[in-house]
């Protein structure tokens, strides 16, 4: 055991965890928040699918429905998916390519507070006047004209999450650029590393436009200016396009991570390497440049004009052909290895049908003559829903089940895995399928109820058993999770036996420094390359030596406070609350106070001694 | 790692090398800047003169500004140096995006 | 440990702002943040195209009337000396001169400063001759976003400057501090790239009609 795993107390525990800039535990807070936000959003689900299960129903008022969607799309985006997805790149993506910590461990630190921060703000719009309803989307027009502060709620605490996120992808690109071990080149580096590489320089591109769409609504509703007020020489549409240059690349931050732990999982479960390599690093890459050329399909109604609707169609449909490469390079790395059927594995296998319908009704909707008919009707709610939940939260129960032993360092039970993953399959099919046949028939989207005798009461009553059945599976996984806690069976280096990259050569969980030596990387797949030379584990590529550490430091945590208590001051000044502007003040003066005693005060970090390292080594061996 | 710049044996040759090497630099530097305000200077020239027409000043006033943008980034942000492979890439990538922005709101913004 | 070490002219490294992993991660991830400032501006600027003289009525002031050339060339001027000043320092920061580089630092600011001043008296000046105002028209919002935000960036400039020099005044150079001298100064030339666009596109274009 570890000299540094002390047991200690739950206050300490907790202490340690909001100082910490170690980015296992920023990992483990990722995976923490994103799945406690999912649960939200899934909640939000649930109460959609049973206001709308049957006809004339009034489970929720028509108010209370368009609080609820919109907070369902804001919350699974900005507050699930993409955070879950930074704690598996958080976890994993330094260790596979050898480093000891991300490039900036303190702005690590300060990503998740602004994300945490700002989702919680965000939430709190429920007990302070009622969410946000103007759609995910926020079109200008509908979100100037919705009363109280919901919409206030939506812009600020997005502002403070989006900044978090940008702050990461800044970390992550750094990282893998700066801080790869030696003889890890660019064109060895595992997939799920070049996804995350990719999806941080569309974070890099993409979250200033809604920076500033942010502002400028932020402005129009709380200062006074007229960018979407067409009565004073404003434009509803520039919102549309500063969201959608955004909203677009954000599809694509969300599912090339997903490619890139489905990527790891064929592999090592097919025990391949992995087909085309090089092919699927092009075809990244080239989704993520396309990715920015085809935000305005999301706007074909708008009346763009035929040259510019044609110009997008034809790079939307572009983007089938890298997509393609990987569904391919996929299906051959399966054929002729030794499969192995894994909850994970089942989770990738499952991925490549749904993801490809969803794919498909995606070049129909390119198709801009025919989304004219398709556009707002769940038609686009059965596609998106077939490339997110079909691509995106697959990939991310495939990877919580794939790298679980990696960041706990304990199984999750594959009995229990497996009834998640088909209760969850048959849930998710049986909820959108049909919805594609409802939006042909002419059910609009985001309406709060239908009528009788209009042929829809079939189809979603079906969809919404669908949604039980997914609410089914999640509640198993995290039986599975607290049984799994609770018997903390502890498991070595490499949990499925088949691991390939660096991550699974090292223990589960990996000491606070990851690597006592940095290892030595002699091509893809460097693990399994010196398991079958007959090596027990990596080369190293260093002698024992110091290793440098940063210090904890709680001034992450008390800054994202001060942008929280900013936002309120900002939010109800235009209340003329005597107490707001204070408010604003005081946020502000927190925040700034923050960053100047960090640029101030010197943080050298520490360093562990190479005495204590081999001190070590000699307690493992009697152990 | 910690300090990758291997000085040579002799430290008081290196410093002279290197002293020559960095005012070399900040003469190019001066005479980028010098540039930079005969640019300037054209271009509020070109725009005060009443004689020339629109369409030959907008493009006329944005290429000069291109060009000093330029100076400034690989004279004075000493992006002519070396190591700066991934800087160039991924600003050049960032010029793309926003060329695309302003692009479809210069054209399809409708009003 | 190297950050900390003392150095002499001799052993000063010949790139001190990337002699560290620290410094190399604080270079590569500020100009990484610099492309996403471009799109940030891009995208102010792409509004501020689409609003220009988008007014409610004819009685509010256009573009065309609202500048001149005299102030915009004055601010113009300060602002690229600026650059050139923040250069130098960098070139004694190179040369391990420690005084002589916040000696040039103090100008930039100084210069930084001016430029400020002089946007602010702009800004006062439409507000009361114009009634051009912030929420008068979307162009007045466009205008005062795009040029508040660059004045917003040479604000934090002028601060983040200011207490790099007074943080590090006794102790001198180190290559823990010599990254974030360069990242600063970085970040002061590309103010001044931004500026070169506004006043291209939005004094010179405004003027031009």
């Amino acid at each position: 055991m570890s000299t540094y795993a002390q047991k200690k107390g739950i206050g300490a525990t907790i202490w340690d965890y909001l100082t910490t800039v170690d980015h296992k535990k920023i990992a483990i807070l990722y995976l923490i928040a994103g799945g406690l936000f999912f649960v939200v959003g899934g909640l939000e689900a649930m109460f959609i699918r049973i206001q709308l299960a049957v006809p004339n129903n009034d489970f929720v008022s028509a108010g209370l429905f368009n609080e609820i969607i919109t907070m369902h799309g804001t919350t699974m985006i900005f507050l699930a998916a993409m955070p879950l997805l930074f704690g598996f790149m958080n976890a994993v993506m330094p260790l596979q390519i050898g480093a000891r910590d991300v490039a900036f461990p303190f702005l690590n630190s300060l990503g998740f507070w602004l994300f945490f921060f700002g989702g919680v703000f965000l939430n709190l719009s429920w007990f302070l006047g009622g969410a946000p309803d103007a759609g995910w989307t926020s079109y200008a027009s509908l979100s100037l004209a919705s009363p109280g502060h919901g919409v206030d709620f939506y812009v600020l605490g997005l502002q403070i999450s989006g900044a978090g996120t940008l702050i990461g992808g800044i970390n992550f690109l750094v990282t893998i650029i700066n801080m790869r071990a030696p003889g890890m080149t660019y064109m060895r580096m595992p997939l799920f590393t070049w996804s995350t590489f990719v999806a941080s320089a569309l974070i890099l591109f993409a979250f200033p436009p809604l920076t500033v769409g942010l502002f400028l609504m932020l402005f129009d509703r709380m200062f006074g200016a007229n960018f979407f007020d067409a009565a004073a020489g404003g434009n509803t549409i520039i919102w549309e396009h500063l969201f959608w240059i955004f909203g677009h690349p954000e599809v694509y931050i969300l599912i090339l991570p997903a490619f890139g732990i489905f990527s790891e999982i064929f592999a090592t479960f097919s025990r391949k390497r992995l087909f085309g390599y090089s092919s699927m690093v092009f075809a990244t890459v080239l989704i993520g440049f396309l990715g920015f050329m085809v935000w305005a399909h999301h706007m074909f109604t708008v009346g763009l004009g035929p040259i510019a609707n044609a110009i997008f169609a034809v790079a939307t449909m572009a983007i089938a052909v890298p997509t393609g490469i990987k569904i391919f390079n996929w299906l051959m790395t399966m054929w002729g290895g030794s499969i192995r059927f894994t909850t994970p594995m089942l989770y990738a296998v499952a991925f490549i049908p749904s993801f490809v319908a969803g794919g498909v009704t995606g070049i129909m909707n390119a198709v801009a003559p025919a989304d004219y008919q398709f556009h707002d009707s769940y038609f686009v709610v059965a596609h998106f829903h077939y490339v997110i939940v079909g691509g995106v939260v697959l990939g991310l129960l495939a990877g919580a089940h794939f790298y679980w032993p990696k960041m706990f360092g304990t199984m999750l039970n594959e009995f229990l895995g497996k009834i998640t993953f088909w209760l969850f399959l048959i849930g998710f099919h049986l909820t959108f399928f049909i919805q594609h046949f409802l939006g042909l028939m002419g059910m609009p989207r985001r309406v709060f109820t239908f009528m009788e005798g209009q042929g829809l009461e079939t189809g979603n009553l079906v969809s919404s058993i669908g949604a039980f059945f997914m609410a089914a599976a999640i509640i198993i996984l995290l039986i599975n999770v607290v049984i799994t806690s609770v018997k903390n069976e502890k498991v070595g280096n490499d949990p499925w036996g088949d691991g390939r990259t660096l991550e699974w050569a090292i223990p589960s969980p990996p000491p606070f420094y990851n690597f006592k030596q940095l290892p030595l990387v002699r091509g893809l797949d460097p693990y399994w390359l010196e398991k079958m030379e007959g090596k027990k584990g990596m080369m190293p590529a260093e002698p024992i030596g110091d290793i440098h550490m940063p210090n904890n430091s709680f001034i992450p945590f008390v800054l994202s406070m001060g942008m929280f208590i900013a936002a309120f001051g900002a939010m109800y000044q235009v209340d003329d609350k005597p107490w707001a502007i204070p408010v604003l003040i005081l946020g502000l003066l927190i925040v700034f106070g923050s960053m100047f005693i960090r640029s101030i005060k010197d943080d050298h970090g520490f360093h562990i001694h190479k005495e204590d390292l081999l001190d070590e080594d000699d307690k493992e061996v009697k152990a | 790692m910690e300090n990758t710049q291997s000085n040579s044996a002799n430290p008081r040759m290196d410093l002279n090398f290197r002293r020559k090497k960095n005012a070399e630099d900040m003469k190019f530097q001066v005479i980028a800047f010098a540039l930079t305000i005969f640019l300037t200077l054209v271009a509020f020239v070109a725009v005060g003169y009443d004689g020339f027409s629109h369409w030959f000043i907008v493009p006329f006033i944005l290429l000069l500004a291109v060009v000093q943008v330029g100076f400034q980034l690989y004279y004075f942000m000493h992006m002519s140096h070396k190591g700066h492979e991934a800087v160039a890439f991924f600003l050049y990538s960032g010029s793309l995006v926003g060329a695309i922005t302003i692009l479809t709101f210069v054209t399809i913004v409708w009003l | 440990m190297a950050a900390e070490q003392k150095y002499t002219e001799a052993t000063w490294p010949s790139s001190p702002e990337r002699a560290t992993l620290e410094g190399k991660n604080k270079f590569l991830g500020f100009w990484l943040f610099l492309g996403g400032e471009t799109v940030l501006f891009a995208s102010l600027f792409a509004t501020y195209l689409a609003l220009k003289d988008k007014v409610p009525s004819a009685d509010h002031a256009l573009a065309k009337d609202l500048f001149e050339i005299p102030l915009t060339f004055m601010a113009t001027m300060l602002l690229l000396t600026s650059s050139l000043t923040s250069v130098y320092a960098m070139y004694h920061m190179k040369n391990f001169d420690f005084k002589r580089m916040q000696a040039w630092l103090l100008v930039t600011v100084l210069l930084g400063a001016a430029f400020l001043g002089l946007e602010i008296y702009e800004f006062n000046h439409y507000v009361h001759e114009f009634k051009h105002t912030f929420t008068s028209s979307a162009f007045g919002s466009a205008f005062y976003t795009l040029v508040g935000f660059h004045g917003a960036h040479v604000a934090v400039g002028l601060g983040w400057i200011l207490t790099l020099m007074i943080r590090n005044a006794k102790r001198g150079l180190t290559l823990y501090n010599a990254p974030k001298f360069y990242v600063a100064s970085l970040y002061w030339h590309f103010i001044d790239v931004v500026w070169v666009f506004i006043f291209t596109v939005v004094y010179l274009m405004g003027m031009v009609g």
